[in-house]
């Protein structure tokens, strides 16, 4: 199965996604610049994490305007799976396929730290092996992630089970103490109505090897081989 | 020329006359911009040349030693690693953030140029202490400078280390340290080749911004001098820009790279075609600008950052334009290879300058200057602070533990490095906070690749040459303590105005000890940098040669962490080297006093130490281990308990209760975890080795205990070592 990483200028997540899915059995990474206006006949697509366009403007905001950016809309729409990691999660922000925004860190730090995420809905083909409840270690390394979204945006999203991964404690518990950029409700990560685009501030690809510190973001790429193979082929 | 051009330029009266000498007339103003430039110690090393021959250079993997930019070691048949370390202590010091940021934009185009991907960055910081607002200032402005920059353009930042020091106040240290990985066959030289190759200029426009960069990096006291002269800083570019050059790496159009950095577009295009025995002409005409009216002289000397200088072959120039313009990037041609020898500067049709390049380099004069040293160091040196303070009554070990955990010089620099992305690559084994070193996997086939910086400039102050040697042996034993061999060096020499007599002095020693540390180690030295002038209102800062060091393990899989684990037994593994009070942090912290002798090394005992260890991380025997040095025994204790996040028992150990024995420091120590059914093992590899053990107690629990004398929760410790440094920060500093 192929699996399309996109590559904007300024994007460094890029390899680092592309290693991690090359040891998922059955998937094989393609990469695809972003003035490209073909998918390669890919199953899925990565919206890796870094600075698209250097973030300047605001993170995401010129890499919606890509040449790629039309056919992966299209690609969204079909109800196929896109996830968004890090800058990538801003970026399908600013293009509307996710609700809602990210801007700075409540402390207005940088920050790169393996912290606890909890599964609050597993809907997303990218989530579907895990169950609610649990818990994963995962990297965060970001300046921008604070999820925000007005009281009618956060009522829609909680009425269509779309809030995906909440910052919380090695228990599980969400508290103010774990959620580590301001975030509302804690949100670590997101999905759309279908369920089909997972926008993520934290990073599966660098948490998929136990030598690293964390295997558990293996489990999302996992999910996602064998959604692929149940529901869309 | 008046006294207030030559001081412009940074010349004496007598290096311009020797000019005019060389020369045979008098240089036009932009010849003489040029000829300072390069003559300034920042481009021409006129100071410290002669000393830096003691630096051993040579070894088996040696794949390119100093002289490029940047030097390389084998650590297989195909790949080598890159690396280099360069300071931007001037421009932090007027400007934290973009000084720091462009500083590591610099180091880093130093390490691409070479055709490497770079894998990893370090810094070493020194500020003056954070009880000033003016150093809280910096010490923000350059954290969030290095990693904003960092960040971007994708490179973990994986380690180094941060010092305070009232000889710091005003005049901070940055160096930046970049590490690569590049395929052998596939190194990439700064130079010209054959006349008709032509200079492509890539990346940024060129501003007004940095004119006199070098220079005003040669003169002391950088709030005195040239403000204004700062360079912005575009990560973005600089990403693109590597992108690119990299990708240019299979080009057979591609003769040689160079970075534009110091002195811009002249040192750039002067040392191509120096190390080719060419000449250059460059046509300032054909440079895109960003702003209007700039002269030959601004163009020539601009520091504009993001710029790169490829040496292209005439028939491949459409092709590597072509890779250019994928990344948005624009470049232009904007001189030539010739043969002559000379540098000859056009504005379009008009010659404006014509210098020998000889002239630029070869003949850059060289000092060997008087050296002394100062009487007052001398006496502070020889004070014997071990048997002044043999006696001490009303010694509390517990409260002198907390205090020295919560010096910011010990302190935990979380706050500092949870702002750089350490994980970005997938490569980080061992990152910021959990082992002695850093320790990087390198693909395809794992191999580690493990990195410290490393200086204690209190010792280096007190005795520079014991001072120096001790950064040596400091490094290498952090690389021994995650399982690493050492394979090559690198340093950046911060000292300050060297025409004084101690200055010389201590820039001399230090170099002597750092050199005889090397050769002892068999560590060659490929490539390195010289921070000179480091002055405020007059005062020197310490003597700061600090060591960029890089080792291998054959697995990265097998490197260890610096904390302890639940189950083992703790050891003490020493040499039987002196221990002291003299130039320790315990001195300095709790009495007040910076004095005595640093402690001596026996290097043949150090090396046995060092071979141990990695012996038995490679076997396995061990499974944690943490050198012993800055705070002395007991703090290395703690520090071990609170990376582990467990506590250590060693209620039956009875060590003297005496200031020198739990917080003396000294050479050839170090502290490791070992598994129950692996004690054996360890003891049997000591006798070996002829290395001295002793057993302090078994991990576990949740508290730290030494006899009756110390019993502190491990919780309580990880507060007082996270803690220290934001909240000297002050509350909005602490995040989260």
């Amino acid at each position: 199965m192929r699996i399309g990483i996109i590559t904007f200028p300024g994007s460094n997540g890029d390899w680092d996604c592309y290693y991690a899915l090359r040891e998922i059995p059955g998937f094989e990474p393609v990469m695809i610049w972003h003035k490209e206006r073909d998918l390669h006949g890919v199953s899925a697509l990565i919206l890796p994490g870094g600075f698209a366009h250097g973030d300047y403007l605001r993170a995401g905001a010129i890499a919606r305007f890509s040449p790629i950016m039309h056919e992966v809309t299209r690609f969204a729409s079909e109800g196929r799976p896109v996830i968004g990691i890090c800058n990538g999660f801003q970026i399908l922000t600013e293009a509307h396929l996710l609700p809602g925004a990210l801007i700075r860190n409540k402390s207005l730090l940088f920050r790169c730290s393996l912290v606890h995420v909890r599964v609050k809905s597993n809907r997303s083909p990218w989530l579907s092996s895990l169950r609610e409840g649990e818990v994963l270690r995962l990297a965060i390394a970001h300046g921008q992630g604070n999820y925000f979204a007005d009281q009618e945006t956060l009522n829609y999203l909680l009425e269509n089970d779309m809030v995906a991964l909440q910052y919380c404690g090695p228990n599980g518990e969400v508290t103010p103490e774990f959620n580590h950029n301001g975030s509302v409700m804690s949100i670590a990560g997101i999905t759309n109505e279908a369920g089909n685009v997972l926008g993520l501030m934290p990073h599966p690809e660098r948490s998929a090897d136990q030598l690293l510190g964390s295997a558990d973001g293996r489990r999302i790429f996992m999910s996602l081989a064998v959604a692929l193979k149940e529901v869309f082929v | 020329m008046n006294a207030a051009e030559l001081r412009e330029v940074a010349l004496t009266e007598e290096e311009y006359r020797t000019a005019v000498k060389l020369l045979g007339r008098e240089p036009n103003r932009l010849e003489l911009g040029i000829i300072g430039a390069m003559w300034s110690e920042h481009c021409g090393y006129k100071n410290s040349r002669p000393l830096l021959r003691y630096f051993p250079t040579e070894g088996e993997k040696v794949v390119q030693g100093p002289g490029e930019n940047a030097g390389a070691v084998a650590i297989n048949d195909n790949l080598a690693v890159v690396f280099k370390v360069e300071s931007h202590n001037h421009p932090s010091a007027i400007e934290p953030y973009q000084g720091a940021a462009t500083g590591v934009g610099g180091i880093v185009r130093d390490i691409f140029t070479m055709g490497a991907r770079p894998i990893a960055l370090l810094n070493s910081l020194r500020f003056g202490p954070l009880s000033e607002p003016e150093n809280r200032r910096l010490l923000a402005g350059v954290v969030k400078g290095i990693g904003d920059y960092g960040n971007s353009i994708g490179i973990p930042t994986v380690g180094g280390e941060v010092w305070f020091h009232p000889s710091y106040n005003g005049n901070p240290l940055v160096n930046a340290m970049c590490v690569g990985v590049a395929d052998i066959n596939k190194i990439v030289r700064a130079q010209a080749g054959s006349p008709g190759n032509l200079l492509l200029l890539v990346g940024a426009d060129t501003g007004r911004d940095g004119i006199h960069g070098a220079t005003f990096a040669s003169v002391d006291d950088p709030h005195a001098s040239h403000k204004g002269v700062i360079q912005v800083g575009n990560p973005f570019m600089e990403k693109l820009l590597m992108e690119a050059c990299l990708e240019l790496l299979d080009s057979p159009y591609v003769v040689g790279m160079q970075d534009l950095g110091a002195a811009g577009l002249t040192s750039s295009s002067v040392e191509c075609a120096g190390r080719a025995g060419s000449g250059v002409e460059i046509d300032v005409s054909k440079v895109s600008r960003r702003e209007s009216g700039m002269t030959p002289y601004e163009v020539m000397l601009s520091e504009s950052q993001e710029r790169m200088l490829i040496v292209v072959r005439p028939e491949g120039l459409e092709e590597v334009k072509q890779v250019f313009e994928k990344w948005d990037l624009h470049s232009d041609v904007v001189g030539i290879v010739t043969s002559d020898g000379m540098l000859r500067v056009r504005d379009g049709d008009e010659i404006v300058g014509e210098l020998p390049i000889r002239l630029l380099t070869e003949d850059v004069p060289k000092y060997v200057r008087e050296a002394t040293p100062s009487p007052e160091v001398i006496n502070k040196a020889s004070i014997d602070v071990d048997s002044k303070f043999s006696g001490q009554v009303d010694f509390d070990p517990e409260s002198d533990l907390i205090r020295l955990l919560s010096s910011p010089n010990i302190a935990s620099k979380r706050w500092i490095w949870e702002q750089y992305d350490h994980t970005i690559g997938t490569s980080t084994v061992k990152g910021p906070g959990s082992a002695d070193a850093a320790v990087m996997r390198v693909r395809p086939h794992g191999q580690g690749v493990a990195i410290t910086m490393d200086c204690n400039p209190r010792y280096c102050y007190l005795d520079p040459y014991c001072g120096g040697m001790a950064a040596v042996i400091e490094a290498a034993r952090n690389l021994a303590c995650v399982g690493a061999v050492p394979i090559g060096m690198t340093n950046c020499l911060n000292f300050g105005n060297p025409e004084k007599p101690e200055i010389y002095w201590q820039l001399r020693e230090c170099i002597l000890g750092m050199s005889d540390a090397c050769r002892h180690l068999q560590i060659p030295v490929v490539s390195g940098n010289v921070s000179l002038y480091n002055e405020s209102n007059d005062k020197a800062i310490y003597p700061t040669p600090v060591v960029g060091l890089v080792g291998l393990i054959e697995s990265a899989s097998g490197s260890v962490s610096a904390g302890a684990k639940s189950g083992d037994a703790i050891y003490l593994l020493h040499t039987s080297q002196q221990v002291t009070l003299g130039a320790s942090e315990w001195l300095a912290v709790v009495a007040n006093e910076e004095s005595g002798h640093p402690p001596v090394c026996d290097l043949d005992k150090e090396i046995s130490l060092h071979r141990l260890l990695v012996e038995s991380i490679q076997d396995g025997v061990i499974s944690a281990a943490h050198d012993v040095s800055d705070g002395g025994l007991l703090v290395a204790l703690a520090e071990m308990a609170i990376i582990g996040g467990v506590g250590i028992d060693a209620s039956n150990w009875k060590p003297q209760i005496k200031p020198l024995y739990l917080f003396g420091e000294g050479h050839g120590r170090a502290l490791v975890s070992v598994p129950a059914n692996k004690e054996e093992e360890l003891t049997d590899l000591c006798g070996q080795y002829g290395v001295q053990f002793e057993r302090i107690g078994v991990v576990g629990g949740d508290a730290l205990i030494i006899g009756d004398v110390i019993k502190l929760p491990v919780a309580e410790l990880i507060d007082v070592y996270d803690q220290a440094i934001p909240d000297m920060l002050g509350r909005d500093s602490k995040g989260h």
